[in-house]
């Protein structure tokens, strides 16, 4: 068969450059949209469970009362005791998780950033680093800073890092900054701090002190985590509830996907995106195909095959989906970075997203272009004698 | 008729057979007829010219000899393949097989002059990309076009669109031409050459030529003279 052809439909896309111009720029607007959108929504679901992701944690107890990391309800902290009792378990951190009022140094202004209150014996994060910095959380009214908490928080971190002793009130109480951690703001927090649990007491004396929000719970190395887990939620009273870690970060994910209207509302804009990219298309093809019926009827009449012209018509959607995408991504790119920067969101370009995309583009100049095909039926090659 | 013929046609048989063929345009009371029982036959080789005056129906027969339009009534055979309620792809191999030169010469405007004739000649199968450029490029030289060849139609004169669209129906390879009015875009010299052109190749290759044509300078060519009126062929005069 024949190897190598006349490219006729990048030869009829490219012979009237303006009007590909704006076929492209279309076609990459509604990408961005799309990138901007979806983009937008998994920022913000990954946003809620930046500090879930940090924890050092195999298995989570929570109440079954707490609905998200907003909306956390106490328990007894007896039962990380008794989750101690498993052969499997090799250590628990009972972990205090409230939202307080911290008074901006400089503007003297407050605002609500969520304490963290814990033993600063035991692990807290993953981070390697970080059982260093816990130590100074020993002696009373030491908070650790997470430096990229939103700056209505204050300067922290420059004076800090400047080497001035921070002070400031939290709850209405002194405390004083000891070191810095990041961990980055969520969705419901704005700012985060780390404290011992006898300082978070203090900031906070109406908390019950055998109650705790969240308890940390690590295993053995061989350990199976789903049959501790089955063990550990038989044995322990129904005023806990057992969670992986991974449950742990989809429970959180998940109150913002369908306790929230904003998946709906991204989704939303994106689907937008896809029909405004649709008709965009639709247009370019349509009326491509209306002036060029008589060059598609001319080429029927010298025996080309029907097949052979919505060859023709698929390839222009091809080029026109290629063509539009890789501005898309790139511009795409760009205002990610713009979002990371003004907002602190965790927006940023993933593979899934990349593809899905791409896709939904494809399937946009495709599927229009199917529709355009039907035009091509009405060529008729007597017309042109 | 069985379809693996497709490539290799019967060279034996009449290139067109059409017999008590008419045509109307049109529905209920607006029907008008345009073919009256129309009966003739082309042989291989053969350059047969058709005159007549306009709307008589000279067109509408080379339409429908060019399986561009659906036979209605009587009998229509190319290349040995009946027409008459013909699948699509029948009507598409025996397209294959015909060279058209439209009045309106229909160059796709997006195309240089090379790529116009190119067109034509990725048509034929087993034949590289080089080999088919170099064929394409050989009819530009035949038409007269060698100095044309990266030109869009948009930048060519009438004639040599013409002659482009000649080149295009060449390229192909035909074993049926079908001219309409072929030289009326071109002066009488080039006329002349093309005409000859034409004649030679059906020698060559055994390429049968229909030729509808006003032109009165290029009749000596013919190998049979039709005369067309009123949708019907009047009786050869000798």
């Amino acid at each position: 068969m024949q190897d190598r052809k006349i490219p006729l439909a990048w030869l009829l896309l490219t012979r009237q450059p303006l009007r590909l111009l704006v076929a492209i720029a279309g076609i990459c607007f509604a990408g961005i949209l799309m990138f901007m959108q979806l983009g937008f929504r998994d920022g913000l679901f990954d946003a809620s469970v930046t500090v879930h992701k940090l924890f050092d944690a195999d298995l989570v107890l929570v109440s079954p009362r707490s609905m998200s990391s907003i909306s956390m309800s106490g328990f007894p902290r007896r039962r990380l005791i008794q989750a101690m009792a498993h052969k499997d378990v090799i250590g628990t951190t009972p972990v205090n998780w409230n939202f307080l009022l911290w008074r901006n140094p400089q503007t003297l202004s407050t605002r609500a950033i969520l304490a963290l209150g814990f033993e600063p014996g035991s692990p807290l994060l993953i981070d390697p680093n970080f059982a260093e910095k816990a130590q100074s959380l020993k002696n009373s009214g030491r908070v650790l800073f997470d430096d990229l908490s939103r700056q209505e928080f204050g300067p922290v971190p420059e004076w800090f890092s400047e080497g001035r002793i921070v002070e400031t009130e939290v709850a209405g109480k002194r405390v004083r900054v000891a070191g810095l951690v990041s961990l980055g703001p969520s969705f419901g927090a704005d700012g985060n701090l780390i404290t011992s649990r006898e300082t978070f007491l203090k900031l906070l004396p109406s908390n019950p002190p055998g109650s705790i929000e969240i308890g940390l719970v690590r295993l053995s190395a061989e350990a199976d985590h789903e049959k501790v887990l089955r063990s550990l939620a038989a044995s322990l009273p129904n005023d806990v509830k057992v969670l992986t870690r991974q449950e742990f970060i989809d429970f959180e994910k998940n109150y913002w996907r369908t306790s929230t209207s904003i998946g709906f509302i991204f989704t939303l804009g994106a689907a937008m995106g896809f029909v405004v990219g649709c008709v965009i298309v639709y247009q370019i093809l349509y009326s491509d195909v209306s002036d060029h019926l008589a060059e598609y009827a001319t080429l029927m009449a010298m025996g080309y095959r029907l097949r052979t012209l919505f060859g023709v018509v698929a390839r222009e959607g091809i080029f026109l989906a290629v063509l539009g995408y890789v501005p898309a991504y790139l511009s795409g790119q760009a205002l990610y970075a713009l979002v990371r920067s003004s907002t602190k969101l965790p927006v940023a370009m993933d593979p899934q997203r990349t593809f899905l995309v791409f896709f939904l583009i494809l399937f946009m100049c495709m599927a229009s272009a199917s529709v355009a095909m039907r035009r091509l039926v009405d060529a008729d090659p007597a017309d042109i004698f | 008729m069985p379809l693996n013929f497709a490539n290799d046609l019967e060279t034996n048989v009449p290139t067109v057979q059409i017999d008590g063929l008419s045509h109307w345009f049109g529905m209920g009371n607006t029907r008008k007829q345009v073919l009256y029982s129309v009966s003739m036959k082309i042989d291989p080789g053969e350059v047969v010219l058709l005159t007549g005056p306009s709307g008589c129906g000279k067109t509408t027969l080379l339409t429908l000899i060019g399986a561009l339009r659906r036979v209605q009534k009587g009998e229509l055979s190319v290349f040995g393949l009946q027409l008459r309620n013909s699948r699509r792809k029948t009507r598409q191999i025996i397209r294959r097989n015909i060279g058209m030169i439209f009045q309106g010469h229909n160059l796709l405007r997006c195309l240089t002059a090379e790529q116009n004739v190119q067109m034509g000649a990725d048509l034929l199968k087993n034949l590289s990309y080089r080999k088919r450029r170099k064929l394409s490029r050989n009819w530009l030289v035949e038409v007269g076009l060698e100095d044309q060849m990266e030109k869009l139609p948009h930048d060519l004169s009438g004639g040599q669109k013409q002659r482009v669209a000649i080149a295009r129906a060449l390229s192909a390879s035909p074993r049926l031409l079908l001219a309409d009015e072929p030289t009326s875009a071109l002066d009488s010299v080039t006329g002349r050459e093309i005409v000859s052109l034409l004649k030679r190749l059906a020698i060559e290759q055994k390429c049968s030529v229909l030729m509808v044509t006003h032109d009165p300078r290029i009749l000596d060519v013919a190998d049979r003279l039709l005369k067309m009126e009123d949708g019907m062929i009047l009786p050869v005069v000798e």
